[in-house]
């Protein structure tokens, strides 16, 4: 491995470091004081610190150093990081990453941004907290402790750059100072077999134990056998309990008195009693023990149900846990989410001590993901080839080989599904871009707007989410700058002062759901109206709308523009905007409601890669319909087809009308309606609400497909989302059911489909 | 080096000959990557008349181009002896229909005659030039004239 390798790999690192400092700035700005979180701040930047100074990347260790210096003052509760304070913290963060990646890149950062932030970092450290911060209940607190805690032994102070972190507590005694009865433990606790068997909980106890004092939990599992030997119904785990308590030695037998006969425990006064010896114990790596898991037990039992704990069988579960977790494939792998139960948590831990945590994640080439999807793809494809071919030249069907085909094929399933799980990334990194850029834009306009998250944890595919984020920051941008107003106008209008940016991601029937939702003034129909005709969209005396006349600002023709921005709804670029999402196969919709705000929807499949579809026959063609759109199919029946106006169809189902589109007609495939009694309606629901019965001529059956871009090597065609190949190896088109919904109601004005139904 | 390589080293192209309907037309070898048999194309919607549909390509959405449609000409009714030329243009990789592949030819530049002012404009867009050989008369087509069209008038 060469230099640049190690360099790569340590980038590639500052980037995780940058999301974590970021995400813990972001608590602290809302109130989060819990020492992990600013520990886990400072050790982010601590880091990249050490790394770059590695490298000789001067800029960046001198930047990093201040940041540090001042990060360590709130760490030693010197400096209450009050929103002014945050605010620079937050700035920091930006330059940090601009310098990192200028590092990188060779570029180079505005040197005036990072010495203005360096003399207001410093400033901040020398206790110059600028007026606008420290609440006033909370200065008098720093001020008190300041002395105790600066000599704490953790206390940076050492200048080379390199410097070991040790996992101090710096919880402990956070309710007061320290109090001359509180004492430190060393409780070596080793559960039986007969615990579990008698319906207790490990975890449960240290819970308890938990309660009655700060603590520091490490678990060895030297115990554990392998695979093979393991009894699922033993206990093979012994915890090392470091507790500093004021209840004494009685008060920690007490937690343990129903269990004491079912497990060893061994209580003893901790030998220098200091409460700063955490980490020493040459043997054990010290493992800090999430206490809000325990805190959490009863809801994560309802929450994940695959990971249900019977107490009775806890112990087999935590033996299991820890064995999959140091066996763990990168497959199923794709970052081990924190919120586990208790038994996986301690398993978890368990495994940190080991040196496993490291191993249960794995850095991959992503090309080497992309190539092993392709294969997998092409697996499909053939398996579906063969199963074919096979039912073609075998009558009876009861065949061996039809049941090992059978079995292929869910083999080829869970593969390829095990496959696109390694590509599944959270859309946090990507919501956390975001409040950079609100922060950046609001500060250039001269508005304060809080961004709201919620639901970063919901996965998608690695590229959905690298594609992403060019439209999101775009949306998010025009709704800083266009959508919300200044606080003068908020105020003048009954509102909060401070605007908000709602931005969220959920899973919605087998597709992600984002929604950009902002409380500003909404959009002024009347203006948009008058820029399309203005523009020639829309004819002047065009009846639209108000949904029509909001979908407008997604014409082309209204980037275009000049002095767009001052419309107080959006408008600028957003027809890019709607172009790369349904590059993606995603949908886009607004809903405004004037002084309220808008709403921005988008909904996007979870992959790129592979669909379930339903495969029909239309007009001779074979086509597949996304399995997501259609909510039932039926056969229509001559009673419940009417004929209304000239030339449109609807179909009753129970006691609603809907109406009929035959697909076959609006693809341009035939040139006269066919005869709906003789096909299949397949009731659809569009994203932009409303269903309508697509006519097909029959329905082949129902099929998992590999989605073939036809824009690689050809264009966008309307009414079509993309490709695919079926067994026979010929190509089937996958209908954009949205796309024909919206062409059947005409409501796409000018747009790529003018098509009469 | 590659043959080819070494031929355009010394001025020389090499050219794929084809021919649709009683009239010879060349492209660059260079932007050729297969030539295969025809095989039934699965038809687009909206597209214009000369897209005959798509075809899989080991895995690969392929589109078809009636070259033939394409140049102004009659559209062709394909059948298992024509023929697809698979081609690179640009970043895209198409397949044009055509009757038959004829030869290869390697010409110097100064053998491709300017080609002669004519009226139509379907005819100045993609050709680029006119060959003379063994009396035959071969037409160099710019397959980028074609194809960039293509994505303009489906857009």
């Amino acid at each position: 491995m060469d230099m640049n390798e190690i360099k790569e790999i340590f980038f590639q690192e500052c980037e995780e470091q940058l999301a974590e400092l970021e995400s813990g700035l972001l608590k602290m700005n809302d109130g989060d004081r819990d020492p992990e979180t600013v520990n886990a701040v400072f050790r982010a930047v601590h880091s990249i610190k050490g790394g770059a100074g590695a490298f000789g990347l001067d800029d960046l260790v001198a930047f990093a150093h201040v940041f540090e210096t001042t990060l360590d003052c709130v760490r030693s509760n010197k400096l209450d990081p009050g929103p002014e304070v945050m605010k620079v913290m937050l700035k920091s963060a930006d330059v940090l990453a601009d310098l990192t990646n200028a590092a990188r890149d060779g570029g180079s950062v505005d040197a005036a941004r990072s010495s203005g932030l360096v003399k207001e970092l410093e400033a901040l450290a020398n206790g110059e907290v600028p007026v606008a911060a420290a609440p006033v209940a909370a200065a008098p607190k720093p001020a008190a402790k300041a002395p105790a805690k600066a000599a704490a032994p953790a206390a940076p102070t050492d200048d080379s750059g390199f410097q070991p972190i040790p996992f101090t507590f710096d919880g402990f005694g956070e309710d007061g100072e320290p109090t001359i009865e509180a004492s430190t433990f060393d409780v070596t606790f080793k559960p039986r077999r007969e615990l579990y068997a008698k319906g207790n909980e490990a975890a449960l106890l240290l819970r308890d134990l938990s309660r009655i004092g700060e603590m520091s939990i490490f678990c060895n599992m030297e115990d554990l056998p392998s695979l093979d030997d393991i009894d699922p119904e033993a206990a093979y785990f012994t915890w090392k309990i470091q507790i500093k308590t004021e209840k004494g030695e009685e008060g920690i037998r007490q937690v343990f008195e129903f269990a004491e006969w079912d497990c060893d425990l061994e209580v003893k006064l901790h030998e220098t009693d200091t409460g700063a010896a955490a980490g020493e114990e040459p043997p054990m790596v010290p493992v800090p023990f999430d206490l809000s898991i325990l805190d959490d037990t009863d809801e994560a039992h309802e929450d994940t149900e695959e990971h249900h704990v019977d107490a009775t069988v806890s112990a087999a579960v935590e033996a299991a846990e820890t064995a999959s977790n140091v066996m763990k494939l990168a497959a199923d792998s794709a970052k081990v989410e924190k919120k586990e139960t208790p038994a996986a948590a301690a398993a978890a831990a368990a495994a940190a001590q080991n040196n496993a945590a490291a191993g249960q994640t794995i850095r991959v080439d992503l090309d080497r993901v992309d190539r092993l999807i392709n294969l997998v793809g092409e697996l499909v494809i053939n398996q579906a080839m063969l199963s074919q071919s096979v039912i073609e030249n075998d009558n009876n069907g009861a065949s061996s080989i039809n049941m090992g085909l059978e079995e292929l094929q869910q083999l080829t399933r869970e593969i390829q599904d095990s496959v696109m799980a390694i590509r599944a990334q959270p859309v946090k990194p990507v919501f956390q871009r975001m409040s950079r850029i609100v922060r950046e834009v609001a500060d250039m306009v001269g508005k304060t707007i809080r961004l709201v998250t919620e639901g970063e944890n919901t996965e998608v595919d690695k590229t959905v989410i690298d594609k992403l984020a060019e439209p999101l920051t775009h949306m998010i941008r025009n709704a800083v700058d266009h959508g919300i107003e200044t606080p003068e106008k908020r105020m003048a209008a009954g509102k909060n002062p401070e605007g908000t940016v709602k931005l969220t991601a959920k899973h919605r029937s087998g597709r992600i759901v984002i929604e950009l939702v902002d409380d500003g003034a909404g959009i002024n129909r009347e203006r948009v109206r008058q820029k399309a005709i203005d523009n020639d969209l829309i004819a002047a005396d065009a009846n639209l709308t108000d949904e029509e006349i909001d979908n407008l600002i997604f014409m082309p023709g209204f980037s275009t523009a000049d002095k767009i921005s001052d419309i107080s709804g959006r408008g600028v670029g957003m027809d890019v905007v709607k172009r790369s999402i349904q590059a993606l196969g995603g949908r886009i919709s607004i809903s405004s409601r004037p002084g309220h705000g808008s709403t921005f929807t988008m909904s996007l499949p979870l992959t790129l890669a592979v669909l379930d579809g339903m495969v029909v026959t239309v007009a001779g063609q074979t086509l597949v319909v996304p399995l997501t759109a259609i909510v039932e199919t039926l056969q229509p029946e001559a009673q419940n087809i009417h004929s209304f106006g000239s030339n449109q169809r609807l179909i009753s189902i129970r006691n609603s009308f809907c109406p009929l589109v035959d697909v076959g007609r609006i693809l341009n495939f035939r040139a006269t309606q066919a005869n709906p009694i003789e096909g299949v309606a397949l009731l659809v629901e569009s994203e932009g609400g409303g269903q309508r019965a697509l006519m097909v001529d029959a329905i082949q059956g129902q099929r998992q497909v590999v989605i073939k871009s036809l824009e690689a090597n050809y264009t966008h065609v309307p009414g079509i989302a993309a490709a695919t190949i079926l067994g026979d190896g010929r190509v089937a088109l996958i209908l954009d059911v949205d796309a024909v919904v919206a062409a059947s109601r005409g409501q796409s004005l000018k747009q790529e489909m003018s098509l009469a139904v | 080096m590659s043959y080819a390589a070494k031929n355009l080293v010394q001025g020389n192209r090499e050219l794929i000959a084809f021919r649709i309907g009683d009239q010879e037309f060349c492209v660059s070898i260079m932007s050729v990557r297969e030539i295969r048999g025809w095989t039934p194309a699965t038809p687009l919607p909206h597209t214009p008349s000369y897209m005959m549909g798509v075809i899989n390509l080991r895995g690969a959405v392929l589109p078809i181009m009636d070259l033939s449609s394409r140049l102004g000409m009659k559209p062709v009714e394909p059948t298992a002896r024509h023929v697809i030329i698979v081609a690179q243009v640009h970043s895209k990789v198409v397949g044009l229909l055509v009757d038959a592949v004829s030869d290869i030819l390697t010409v110097t530049d100064e053998q491709i005659q300017p080609t002669p002012e004519i009226s139509s404009d379907l005819e100045k867009q993609y050709a680029r030039g006119i060959l003379a050989i063994d009396k035959r008369m071969i037409c160099l087509v710019e397959l980028g004239a074609l194809i960039v069209d293509t994505e303009s008038e489906a857009a």
